[in-house]
């Protein structure tokens, strides 16, 4: 009886060693998941998921913190991405965020008094100007993120939808229900 | 010779250890979802398994029989099959950190995996010696590993196929699983 | 005769040519008004060189060049510059693309052009300017700018194949071209082999066009340079790839083109275009197209202006049947399904077909995929139709593109074959249009954090730069402040020192 305890405390006690010899041997550094979620979002750092940027999210997304749903300019196509990529189960965007159009910001120049305020609120550097210049929008590095209409002091700045144009227009998905004609 | 081929060809294709001894079914449906994964999941499984056959073996042989202690046999073989998961689970993590965030909590799961454990006390209950177990473990493993990877595969294809909407998911899977299982029945008598 | 080749799958057709080959080519009248689009060609669309109101000679640039890849635009007729607007153009979206409305004046006045000097003289890069100046692009359907093609590139060019093939159905085009102008091509392709330097130049002409074989032959017999082949009819053997492994043997590679060969394919219609360029200085403003199919009342070959509405060609061969039902600008298996008439011929317009409810008929119900296979084996690109369709559909965009999607010359054989009458090719035009789509973004994003983390980090370092300043400072005034201490307690100490000695003056003299 005390034999076999004490053969079998000596086994657990081995066992436990290994384990511990291993568990410093094979110690796991940093996170290169956070990286690749990174990479998946789409860098409009709008802070729409109530993060303060896309990094992040993705860093709250690794840990389990929070939703796969909540990027809005990600839209569907990030949401299954991120799912395959952390495997949990794809959640659709929630009901306020899927009527999100995708916009460009354009500054109406007879309100703008050029105070920068828009400037620093940029997370993308997209406005160019300085003080008491005119301001305006790079429309090709503008995000959408809409995060510069809260500062103007004048309410200058427009969100306009994107429209579509001929260059940028993709064939839609066929849809195919049985029995349909052609 | 002969014997050990009809060992392995037993284990993996005459009595499966999931689709004819219905073992192991819990990472079976739930790491099958991409093929990625599966074999991520066969790879650790099949090291596992055939590990702990060997050590369940050597600490039934030389600790617990000379003891008198088979009453122990249960907990004693689950702590070696924990110890092996702990391990594989911490090499996983610093080799393919990307497969261990997919395989998520089935990676611990595999302590529970009934075919792990089956496995060892089916070896005793046999009465297998050494190189039998091994063998045994080594094919029981081989068998789980084809059919998650072969099962992965389909259930990718389902995934794209236009599979009425009662039917999508787990359901459609389980009933392929079912039909995988009744083409396995058609090895009986093989060997 | 040399050996020929044939390339995988492909299908036989019925060609249905006959019903558009019964008169010759007639000139279409200029029509009341043109729409000459600027962006007509693959490239950057051209930059509007004249203002509205403006009067303009028949060949005089109006649309001027942006990029390398991109072709100018000319006025097809003498006129007036009535607006510059959008206007819906010949494309599968129906959008509506920038173009420039001139009101003929009837006169059809050239512009004064300058005779070219001889060829044979002339630097190969120079004819390729003058060649892109004259706004010639691919006339086979794809509008490429011919410049860029005819630059070798370091390559020594073998062969230049002209491209008479013309397999798909009920397009006669090329073939009446062949027929009634083939001195135009020949001496179109004389241009053309001067300015890639090639070796020999072979006309690729299917079997189902005598004809033409004909009366090119009569002119090539004495040239050495120049062969004229015939090949077996099948669709799409007009494909440049296909084309190529017709005559050689060779296989394109993939991401390659067949410059890497040392070969160059083009279409007669382009030859015969590049010699109204070089030897009568007359740009691209016109094409003969085909008006064809059964919801036309009288089918033929034109010879239209640029610019031209197709609704004016219509009425030319004479108006829709009652039961027309369908616009088609190019083949049944290529072309795309136009919304309305008022649309402008392009130079990529190479076939208007009308179609009534008998002619697409076979697209009738669509049923699942049966797996079977068909598809796979009328590829001409060997690919996997059947595989690219499930992907399309699950849209698992990796496996798309492993499966070479982008190898897909969307020919239409598959969709042709399919039992089930799946429109697989509009499934692999969604999927290439989402993976393009997917890599725009993927650069925007990149970019965008690049931004992003720049400006994250100059706000950090201006920060840390403030910090700085106040530290100096603030060390500076401690500094100053220590200094000041210091004087004022050495004052401290003189002026103790001072009424010390006072006090001790005084006392001496008291003692004293």
């Amino acid at each position: 009886m005390v034999l076999t305890i004490l053969s079998l405390g000596i086994l657990a006690s081995l066992f436990g060693l290994l384990l511990g010899y291993s568990s410093v041997r094979f110690r796991v550094e940093g996170d290169p998941l956070v990286d690749k979620v990174d990479s998946l979002l789409p860098q409009t750092q709008c802070g729409q998921c109530t993060f303060p940027g896309c990094r992040p999210y993705a860093e709250a997304l690794v840990k389990g913190e929070t939703e796969i749903n909540l990027c809005v300019p990600g839209g569907e196509d990030t949401i299954t991405a991120l799912a395959e990529t952390l495997g949990r189960e794809a959640v659709p965007l929630s009901d306020e965020h899927a009527s999100h159009v995708p916009s460009l910001a354009v500054i109406i120049e007879e309100y703008c008094i050029g105070c920068t305020k828009c400037i620093q609120a940029c997370p993308v550097d997209a406005i160019v100007g300085t003080a008491k210049q005119m301001h305006t929008v790079i429309a090709e590095e503008c995000t959408g993120c809409e995060l510069c209409v809260p500062p103007c002091p004048v309410e200058c700045i427009d969100m306009r939808p994107i429209k579509p144009d001929i260059s940028s227009w993709t064939w839609p998905q066929p849809y195919v229900a049985y029995g349909a004609k052609n | 010779m002969k014997e050990y081929a009809l060992i392995l060809l037993g284990t993996v294709l005459v009595n499966n250890f999931v689709l004819v001894k219905f073992l192991g079914l819990c990472p079976f449906m739930g790491v099958s979802r991409k093929l990625d994964t599966a074999i991520g999941m066969a790879l650790a499984t099949t090291f596992v398994m055939t590990l702990s056959a060997v050590l369940s073996y050597l600490v039934n042989q030389y600790i617990l029989i000379p003891l008198d202690a088979e009453y122990l046999r249960t907990l004693s073989f689950i702590l070696v099959i924990a110890v092996i998961v702990q391990f594989t689970e911490m090499v996983i993590h610093k080799t393919s950190p990307l497969l261990y965030q997919l395989l998520g909590i089935f990676l611990p799961l595999i302590t529970t995996n009934c075919a792990v454990l089956g496995l060892a006390l089916l070896n005793v209950q046999e009465e297998h010696n050494f190189v039998t177990a091994t063998l045994y473990g080594f094919g029981a493993a081989l068998g789980f590993s084809i059919v998650l990877i072969l099962f992965a595969a389909m259930r990718e294809r389902l995934d794209a196929a236009d599979v009425p909407l009662p039917f999508k998911g787990s359901a459609i899977a389980l009933i392929t699983a079912g039909l995988m299982s009744l083409a396995f029945m058609g090895f009986a008598g093989l060997g | 005769m040399s050996r020929l080749y044939k390339f995988p799958g492909g299908l036989k057709l019925a060609g249905h040519k006959t019903i558009s080959t019964r008169q010759p080519i007639s000139k279409a009248a200029i029509p009341d008004r043109l729409f000459v689009p600027l962006g007509q060609h693959i490239g950057s669309p051209a930059e509007c060189t004249v203002e509205k109101g403006q009067r303009v000679l028949k060949g005089q640039t109006i649309g001027a060049v942006t990029d390398y890849v991109a072709a100018p635009v000319h006025a097809p007729s003498s006129g007036t510059v009535v607006d510059i607007q959008k206007f819906p153009a010949a494309h599968a979206s129906s959008l509506p693309s920038d173009v420039i409305i001139i009101e003929p004046d009837g006169k059809d006045e050239w512009l004064e052009r300058e005779p070219i000097p001889d060829i044979t003289e002339m630097d190969p890069s120079e004819l390729r300017n003058l060649i892109r100046c004259a706004g010639i692009v691919g006339l086979g359907g794809a509008a490429f700018p011919t410049f860029i093609k005819l630059n070798p590139a370091g390559h020594q060019i073998s062969k230049l194949i002209l491209n008479g093939a013309e397999c798909e159905p009920y397009i006669t085009c090329d073939d009446m071209l062949m027929r009634e102008r083939p001195h135009e091509i020949i001496d179109g392709a004389k241009i053309m082999r001067h300015a890639l330097n090639a070796a020999q130049v072979i006309i690729a002409i299917e079997e189902n066009k005598p004809e033409a074989i004909a009366s090119l032959q009569a002119l090539a017999s004495e040239l050495d340079w120049l062969q004229i082949q015939a090949i077996p009819v099948i669709y799409p053997t007009g494909g440049e790839r296909q084309l190529i492994k017709v005559l050689t043997g060779k296989d394109v590679p993939s991401k390659g083109l067949p410059l890497d060969l040392g070969m160059v394919v083009s279409n007669v219609a382009t030859a015969a275009a590049v010699h109204h360029a070089i030897d009568h200085q007359q740009p691209l403003i016109s094409r003969i197209i085909t008006v064809t199919g059964s919801g036309v009342r009288s089918p033929q070959n034109f010879e239209v202006l640029i610019g031209t509405p197709i609704s004016d060609l219509i009425e030319l061969a004479g108006g829709y049947t009652e039961d027309a039902d369908r616009l088609v600008v190019g083949g049944p298996m290529m072309g795309i399904t136009l919304k309305t008439d008022a649309t402008p011929v392009v130079k990529a317009s190479n076939c208007l077909l009308v179609q009534t409810p008998p002619d697409h008929a076979g697209e009738a119900i669509i049923r699942p995929c049966i797996r079977c296979g068909e598809c796979v084996k009328v590829c001409p690109v060997k690919l996997l139709p059947q595989q690219l369709y499930w992907f399309s559909q699950a849209k698992y965009l990796d496996d798309l593109q492993s499966h070479n999607l982008f190898d897909c010359i969307e020919c239409g054989c598959c969709t042709v074959v399919c039992p089930s009458h799946i429109p697989l090719v509009q499934y692999f035009r969604f999927g290439k249009s989402e993976i393009w789509k997917k890599e725009q973004e993927t650069i925007k994003a990149d970019l965008a954090r690049e931004r992003a983390d720049a400006k994250t980090s100059r706000v950090e370092r201006i920060k840390a730069e403030k910090k700085a300043q106040h530290a100096a400072r603030a060390k500076k005034n401690a500094a100053a402040a220590d200094r000041k201490k210091e004087i004022e307690a050495a004052v401290a100490r003189t002026k103790a020192k001072k009424t010390a000695d006072i006090d001790t003056a005084i006392n001496q003299n008291t003692e004293n």
